[in-house]
């Protein structure tokens, strides 16, 4: 048997050939992951629908943070970890936080030793601002930065596809979970080219990225997110956890079915947004906060444009002024920003400030897990953006990256440590024509309206009410089961967000507007007992000594 | 201002597949094929202009934001992505969508690019040890580490035949990364590979180039990675000869 030492995870693993892992999702997480387990010897499945190369994590533009200190700064693990734990407002789990910031060099430098092009200054990676953070402390590579580590994770792992340990099931999507007295003994998945079923044994680790099927049109991000995985979870007994902590990311514009980023990149680089009042330019982050501006955390930043919009002295639209960034910044940094606003928008941002407004762009809440990736349900794990982890109630820019590898190594590890038996199975169906292959993008517009209109940046108790009783309704009459499960787990974030009657990071309560540490500095957790969802709060962890 | 799309419907491999003309109006000079798509199968119910209830179209996408290639097909004859184009390109309102042709397909627009990936697979496009990118090979490694695999430039190419030696740009590409850093006998190992599945295939005639809906600068990586291979042979025979 061949010994390896499960990279940067700091796990001794010895179970090679033993059995199968099976992950759901081959973007940044799930690769991590894979290739975490490929070097200690243990085998995996890698499942998604498309291959990587149309993951979600190929569209992540900013950077992935790290305190690689390569700017002189003095910058150290401790305001990393520090800076996460304030953006989040004290949510996250200070322990997963800390392993999360003081291992974040370690991941970056992984990610660069596996040739990912980093943009580089005498050989080492340089870091930019970002949002919420006094630091440059984000490695980049111009607005691409996710599209070159996802290159340079599925080059590496594809060593261990050539291994055997690592097989593909690159058109594949889940279906189902084998759940039985709280363990996890695999999946079931649907194989789109084929229409046939496949059953595989194992333990499953979830990595399929944030649930854009609740909010049809108003997300960033990619179409394969539906949020199917964690909805199907969610009905077969995980807990959900912090679901009502969503991120608006402050500038998008719409295109259509979906919006479309401009990178907070833009303003650490210089970007300014400002709204005309009384017919001048007011900027107003600036005039706001002084000391961060335009670089304020991201739910500071939605809430003050939601604010400034409704201003009656004020003209409406929030702009975003890039006119001022020197030409050398457009070329090495942001010229593939600079291309969308021109393809999308007819834009050049570089000549004429581009029209903002925030839209969803990152689900800090998601599958409930421990410091070590675990479920509530055994042999279950789930990293990545599905996870609920790190973030607390509003994530740093940069950090997303970071958190998808670095739980992706966590979570392998722990599920190499937990193997129990020799359970490699693996069968097949006949071909069948009914299994469809294109799915609804969104749920139905009744339901999503709901959901937009009481989930958006400024929430109310009264409203939520409403949306949580019509919801329930349109779940009563809803006969197919990929709908059904999808909002009920559109319920249990309702819930999260009625449930939370105070105002912290990402949700704004009108009727709330204090922060209330007493009460709510607690996880919400909800689960489903296959007719009713539970909603509590559950206590964070103490941050152990070092 | 009303759109006709022509699309190929196919129900399978096995079955005989047909163009079927379906009606699109929009207002917006901007709408892209994919946001066309997308609506038609949204609607309750999908009827061409011949008014027979269809199933839903096969296509795949994923970011609409042209950045992960999930979306390639032929409009008008021409291998893009459906995200990257619009409407308003059709000069009579008129456009014809088809799968890639050059891959087995699957149901209506939808195609198995499996062969992209062997390929990768075939060349064994991975380093063995570290590698890394620095000031002076970092755009190479930047812009190689750009392709989509969406397949537009096999499509082209007169020299790819999927299963044959010659794996094309979707290869090169991502292969430069590797060559660009890379240092040592493995090195050489895989600008040997190279040289085979790439350089001695290509017959330049370029009509990959402006194909690319990423952009990426092909014709600069190619020539930059087969100078790093003839070099190669270069000393190799020189060695040799000494
Ligand atoms: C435009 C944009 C810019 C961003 N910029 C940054 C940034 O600068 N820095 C940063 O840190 N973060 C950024 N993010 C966020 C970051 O990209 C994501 O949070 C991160 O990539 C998530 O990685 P993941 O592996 O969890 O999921 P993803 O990469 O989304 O992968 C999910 C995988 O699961 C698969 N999957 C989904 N459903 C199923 C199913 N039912 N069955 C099987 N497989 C399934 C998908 O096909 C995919 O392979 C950005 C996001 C967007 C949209
Ligand atoms: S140059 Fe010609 S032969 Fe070579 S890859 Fe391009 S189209 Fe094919
Ligand atoms: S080189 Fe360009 S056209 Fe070819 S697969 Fe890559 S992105 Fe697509
Ligand atoms: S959907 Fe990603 S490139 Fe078109």
């Amino acid at each position: 048997m061949k010994k390896r030492n499960g990279s940067g995870c700091g796990f001794e693993i010895d179970l090679s050939g033993k059995t199968a892992v099976n992950i759901v999702g081959a973007g940044l997480a799930g690769l991590s992951a894979a290739l975490t387990l490929g070097r200690a010897g243990v085998r995996c499945r890698l499942i998604s629908p498309m291959p990587s190369e149309r993951a979600q994590s190929v569209m992540a533009e900013g950077g992935i943070n790290a305190s690689l200190d390569t700017m002189g700064e003095n910058d150290s693990p401790v305001q990393h970890f520090e800076d996460t734990m304030r953006g989040g407002v004290y949510l996250a789990d200070p322990n997963s936080v800390w392993n999360l910031c003081s291992k974040a060099p370690e991941t970056v430098n992984m990610l660069f030793s596996l040739g990912a092009a980093l943009r580089t200054e005498n050989g080492r990676p340089v870091l930019r601002n970002f949002g919420g953070q006094k630091k440059k402390r984000t490695a980049y590579a111009k607005s691409s930065t996710g599209k070159i580590l996802m290159t340079a994770l599925t080059d590496a792992v594809r060593r261990y596809e050539a291994e055997g340990l690592v097989k593909r099931y690159p058109h594949h999507r889940l279906a189902s979970l084998e759940i039985n007295d709280g363990e996890c003994t695999g999946l079931k998945v649907i194989d789109l080219h084929k229409r046939t079923v496949i059953s595989l044994s194992g333990s499953v680790i979830l990595a399929s990225g944030g649930m854009n099927s609740l909010f049809p049109g108003m997300t960033t991000g990619s179409a394969l997110n539906t949020g199917d995985a964690a909805a199907l979870a969610f009905v077969s007994g995980v807990e959900i956890a912090n679901p009502e902590f969503i991120q608006y990311h402050p500038t998008t514009f719409p295109i259509t079915g979906k919006r479309c980023l401009v990178s907070e990149a833009a303003r650490g680089e210089g970007g300014r947004l400002f709204i005309l009042r009384n017919g001048k330019p007011w900027y107003f982050m600036e005039e706001k906060y002084p000391e961060l501006g335009n670089l304020m955390p991201r739910d500071v930043v939605s809430r003050e444009i939601e604010i400034v919009k409704n201003d009656k002295n004020c003209g409406g639209k929030v702009f975003l002024d890039m006119t001022g960034l020197d030409r050398s910044v457009w070329e090495n940094k942001l010229s593939d920003l600079r291309d969308e606003c021109i393809g999308y928008l007819g834009t050049d941002p570089a000549e004429k400030p581009v029209e903002v407004s925030p839209g969803i762009h990152y689900y800090m809440g998601g599958i409930n897990v421990d410091e070590h990736h675990r479920t509530n349900i055994s042999r279950l794990y789930a990293a990545g953006e599905c996870a609920c982890q790190y973030h607390g109630a509003n994530r740093l820019g940069g950090n997303s990256m970071l958190g998808a590898v670095f739980g992706g190594q966590v979570a392998a590890g722990t599920a190499a440590s937990e193997i129990i038996a020799d359970n490699t199975g693996e069968e097949e169906s006949e071909p069948d024509e009914k299994i469809a292959i294109m799915q609804p993008v969104g749920i139905p517009e009744r339901a999503a309206r709901i959901m937009r209109d009481s989930l958006g940046i400024f929430r109310d108790g009264e409203r939520l009410y409403g949306a949580v009783k019509e919801m329930q309704s349109l779940i009563d009459s809803e006969n197919d089961t990929l709908q059904r499960n999808r909002m009920i787990l559109g319920k249990a974030v309702l819930l999260g967000a009625l449930n939370r009657k105070e105002s912290r990071g990402a949700h704004t309560r009108t009727d709330y507007p204090e922060r209330d540490d007493e009460n709510f500095r607690k996880t919400t957790v909800a689960v489903f007992d296959g007719k009713e969802i539970k909603v509590g709060l559950r206590d964070i962890p103490e941050k152990r000594g070092e | 201002m009303k759109y006709l799309l022509e699309i190929w419907r196919q129900k399978n491999r096995d079955t005989a597949g047909s163009y079927r003309t379906y009606m699109y109006e929009t207002d917006s000079a901007s709408v892209t094929v994919a946001a066309a798509l997308s609506e038609l199968n949204e609607k309750n119910e999908l009827t061409d202009t011949d008014g027979n209830i269809t199933e839903r179209i096969a296509w795949e996408c994923s970011c609409l934001q042209k950045k992960c290639g999930a979306c390639a097909m032929l409009i008008d004859g021409r291998p893009c992505l459906a995200c990257d184009t619009r409407l308003s390109e059709s000069k009579k309102g008129r456009l014809r969508i088809e799968p890639l042709r050059k891959f087995p397909i699957i149901a209506d627009l939808m195609v198995d690019r499996q062969i992209i990936f062997d390929d990768l697979m075939k060349m064994q496009l991975w380093a063995e040890s570290d590698i890394f990118a620095d000031d002076r090979n970092n755009s190479v490694m930047y812009e190689a580490s750009r392709c989509l695999q969406c397949g537009c430039c096999l499509e082209v190419c007169p020299n790819f035949a999927a299963g044959g030696g010659f794996y094309g740009m979707s290869a090169m590409v991502p292969a430069s990364r590797l060559i660009a850093a890379m240092k040592g006998r493995s090195a050489n190992d895989l600008k040997k590979r190279y040289g085979r599945a790439v350089t001695d295939g290509c017959g330049k005639s370029l009509a990959c180039r402006n194909i690319c809906p990423a952009g990426i600068d092909i014709e600069g990586l190619m020539a930059r990675s087969n100078a790093a291979v003839l070099w190669r042979l270069f000393s190799g025979l020189r060695d040799k000869n000494q």
